[in-house]
């Protein structure tokens, strides 16, 4: 009996190491709400989600130009890297000869090691400008805040999009390719068809990247405080309107700001939320 | 217009051809210039000394030292939980409903912005423990950043050792407890490793989360509960305050060097080591 | 076994003599090793092992034979209690060792396992050298000092027939060996913890005529130490390297007696079926 008591003890103590992963995550939601709902409700729900007006000094606290300044420019991020990202993830899977691949697939990984303030910083040195010429406006913009996060997100979504094609059992693509289909076709007819579920949590996780970033979208957007009304207008997102203003405020404007860390929560627990049931669904169905 | 398949499949290889290639190169883009234009500012004195009036002159030594503090620190608080939660998972338990409550924890951990983390730091480690801005709210931030990171990783080498070592302890007299460190965690340590390697590397580029918490101090931290600068901040803030563009350059010069050179020990010691074990 | 030429009819006549002298039934004054009482095993209420019962006796080698499902490793793997960590399995019945029943309530089982070495059908060996692969085992028993681990090692290697072909070569990492030596390996790891019953599931599956040879020989040899329980799928390998054998078909024990009885002249229909290969 000596052997199974010790090793039940051992148990127990490693159970409760193993629930600080979710100890955290419930403390971190709990101060969070603590700090960010009564403000909430005291400005009231609808105030603060769907007014256009943010005056801290008069108490004033509505953000929804930064909702949908972060809509704006995570969809953007999302096309430019999900695009970008699938064709590299099914180029590298499809396409290149098997040497090649081994050596970019790593070294786009490595490249996501950048740190974000580096990609942010190139934005306002190279693309800023650049779209000021070309294209009109402040340069500082929503297409800006897009292109940068869409680089950002690019190797998420190519490094799940890959896991996610070669997970497709080799006997669909030999099928496909007996039956005469040329490679193009065997891709996008018969692996992305099985793959794409893999793929969606693969871009579901990448949105959940683009609306969580801080810095780089901070040095590009902006941060005006007024709703865009063309891609290239200014934009302020919820990550900047924290990061732009906790540093000097207090009181109700410092709760006002944890409120919308409320928000932004709640919207990246839905995403998170959304991608895990993609993922199982594509589990039982290939029958992991 | 009805175009042949092989028409049609030259067009697109093309065109996912040139989607690949741009990836490729925005991303070779960006190191090239930054590499390019901060390496000559690059001197031993950059590394070697305290910056001054702001960073406009001097070097980064404290930002390097209060770099490595935090990440340092944050990494030794989250590889033992990590592994500890892995090694639950996946050898003291079945899968069931409570395996699926820890595994989603450490899911929805995963998918937190960095300045959400920030902002329970500041609340949590800076006011309410009285920690102020320090090396250690800085870190205990970062560790549970990493944490969900760690212990992904862990669980995949782990669960990537034959089911026959485990037999095999077992039928020398193993308990379980002996099987899974002498044995299993052994077997895994490469990749259990590189994961913890990952994080470090994941730890220098932060910025949102020690902004809040380990607080943007110039001096060299001489204890654990100082406030200090990461190179990461450092960078932002010389870049955006528009205070010196050169050191701005080198600074994020030092900081992508650092991290693809972490980068490429964790595949080194994966490849090295992983073949081997197979 | 290098002989050559008349010696060789000369060796031949040796080994059918004792062969013979070898299938008689131990003496009834000697004391089975383990007894087996009435056993049944379940996993998840399917009944795998039926009744069972039997004994092992010291100094013989029982060959357990049987189509594939019939048991036969469910059996073995009763012995040193792995199937303990199945899940839903529950038994009914004794299993005793030296007249203690190993499910008793004190029983300390990683001990338990030391005591009753396995060699699995796939050689198994750990990813590190011969020698750390070898001391493993005795250092979990406790096991200390240069000396002594040195020694182990090198009785161990020996009662395997693999000290001379790996003695320089003891750093070597263990998964460079060839199939034969790593199953070697695998059974000299078993006899460093000095073990009192030795449980081979189907060592020879994977291995060539010569490597299936030398293990063999090694059990041949270590019969007079230790009883030796081997599963084998392969009949003609039970009639040349055991003493007794024993049927086993759809979790019941069929029949058990000496091998040379058994393979010539079988009780049950269904033994001689199997042994002359119309079904399984």
């Amino acid at each position: 009996m000596k052997e199974a008591t010790k090793d039940t003890c051992i148990s127990l103590i490693l159970l409760a190491v193993a629930m600080s992963a979710i100890a955290g995550l419930a403390v971190i939601a709990a101060f969070i709400f603590r700090e960010g709902l009564p403000i909430m409700f005291k400005v009231g729900v609808r105030e603060f989600l769907f007014s256009s007006a943010w005056y801290p000094g008069e108490g004033r606290f509505g953000i929804f130009p930064m909702i949908i300044g972060s809509l704006a420019v995570t969809v953007g991020a999302m096309l430019i890297g999900g695009i970008l990202g699938l064709g590299c993830a099914i180029v590298l899977t499809q396409f290149c000869p098997r040497r090649l691949a081994d050596f970019l697939k790593p070294s786009i990984e490595l490249l996501a090691g950048i740190p974000s303030v580096v990609y942010g910083f190139i934005g306002v040195v190279i693309l800023v400008p650049l779209i000021a010429e070309y294209l009109g406006g402040p340069g500082l913009s929503v297409l800006a805040s897009s292109v940068v996060l869409g680089v950002m997100v690019l190797p998420t979504v190519t490094s799940i999009s890959i896991d996610a094609i070669q997970a497709v059992p080799r006997a669909y693509r030999e099928g496909s390719i007996a039956l005469g289909a040329t490679q193009w076709q065997t891709t996008h007819m018969v692996i992305l068809k099985a793959a794409w579920s893999g793929i969606i949590a693969a871009i579901i996780l990448g949105m959940g990247r683009a609306v969580g970033e801080t810095m780089a979208v901070i040095m590009v957007a902006g941060n005006t405080l007024d709703l865009p009304h063309s891609i290239l207008d200014p934009v302020r997102t919820l990550t900047s309107n924290i990061a732009l203003e906790m540093g000097y405020a207090a009181g109700d404007h410092r709760k006002a700001l944890f409120a919308t860390g409320v928000t932004l929560f709640v919207i990246i627990m839905a995403l998170n939320i959304l991608a895990l049931m993609v993922s199982r669904r594509r589990a039982r169905r290939v029958g992991a | 217009m009805r175009l042949s398949p092989c028409v049609t499949q030259r067009i697109a290889v093309t065109i996912l051809w040139a989607l690949a290639a741009t990836t490729i190169a925005v991303l070779l883009f960006i190191v090239a210039f930054i590499l390019t234009r901060g390496m000559p500012h690059l001197t031993l004195e950059f590394l070697t000394q305290s910056p001054r009036s702001m960073g406009r002159e001097g070097g980064v030594l404290p930002m390097i030292v209060g770099t490595l503090w935090v990440a340092g620190l944050a990494v030794m608080i989250a590889a033992p939980v990590g592994v500890i939660t892995a090694i639950y998972l996946t050898e003291y338990t079945r899968e069931g409903r409570l395996t699926d409550v820890i595994r989603f924890g450490a899911d929805c951990l995963a998918g937190i912005p960095s300045i959400i983390f920030g902002l329970f730091g500041f609340v949590f480690f800076v006011i309410t423990l009285g920690m102020g801005f320090s090396v250690v709210s800085g870190a205990l931030t970062l560790a549970l950043m990493v944490l969900p990171t760690i212990i992904r990783t862990s669980e995949e080498a782990i669960r990537a050792v034959p089911r026959s070592y485990r037999d095999v302890s077992y039928g020398l007299g193993a308990s379980r407890w002996d099987m899974v460190t002498k044995v299993v965690v052994r077997s895994a340590l490469p990749g259990i490793g590189t994961g913890i390697v990952l994080s470090i590397g994941r730890c220098f580029s932060e910025t949102a989360a020690v902004m809040l918490t380990a607080g943007s101090a110039l001096r060299m931290p001489t204890s654990a509960f100082e406030s200090t600068r990461t190179l990461a901040l450092h960078f932002y803030i010389l870049a955006r305050e528009g205070i010196s563009m050169p050191k701005a350059y080198a600074t994020a010069s030092v900081l992508i060097l650092a991290i693809l050179a972490i980068n490429l020990c964790a595949y080194w010691v994966m490849r090295r080591f992983v073949a081997k074990v197979r | 076994m290098g002989e050559t030429g008349n010696n060789e009819i000369e060796a031949r006549a040796r080994q059918l003599m004792e062969a013979m002298v070898a299938g008689q039934p131990a003496a009834p004054s000697v004391r089975p090793k383990m007894v087996v009482d009435r056993f049944t095993a379940s996993f998840g209420g399917a009944e795998s092992l039926k009744n069972i019962s039997l004994t092992i006796n010291p100094r013989e080698r029982l060959a357990i034979i049987g189509p594939a499902g019939g048991g036969k490793t469910t059996f073995l793997r009763s012995l040193n209690r792995l199937n303990d960590l199945e899940p839903g399995f529950s038994h009914v019945g004794r299993i005793l060792l030296d007249g203690r029943d190993i499910y008793g309530p004190d029983v300390d089982v990683p001990a338990l396992r030391r005591q009753l070495g396995m060699v699995y059908a796939v050689p198994a060996p750990l990813p590190w050298s011969i020698y750390e692969n070898l001391i493993f085992g005795p250092q979990l028993k406790g096991a200390k000092g240069r000396d002594r681990l040195d020694e182990i090692v090198e009785t161990a290697l020996r009662g395997a027939f693999l000290w001379d072909e790996v003695k320089d070569r003891l750093k070597m990492n263990a998964t460079d060996l060839s199939g034969g030596q790593q199953q070697r390996l695998c059974l000299a790891r078993v006899l460093a913890l000095e073990p009192e019953v030795l449980l081979l599931d189907e060592p020879c599956s994977g291995l060539d005529p010569v490597a299936t040879a030398k293990i063999e020989d090694a059990m041949a040899n270590l019969k007079a130490k230790y009883p030796v329980v081997l599963v084998t799928n392969n009949t003609k390998q039970a009639a040349r390297a055991s003493d007794r054998t024993a049927f086993f078909l759809m979790g019941e024990l069929i029949e058990i007696g000496p091998t040379r009885a058994l393979f010539t002249n079988p009780v049950h229909g269904r033994t001689s079926d199997y042994i002359t290969g119309n079904f399984g």
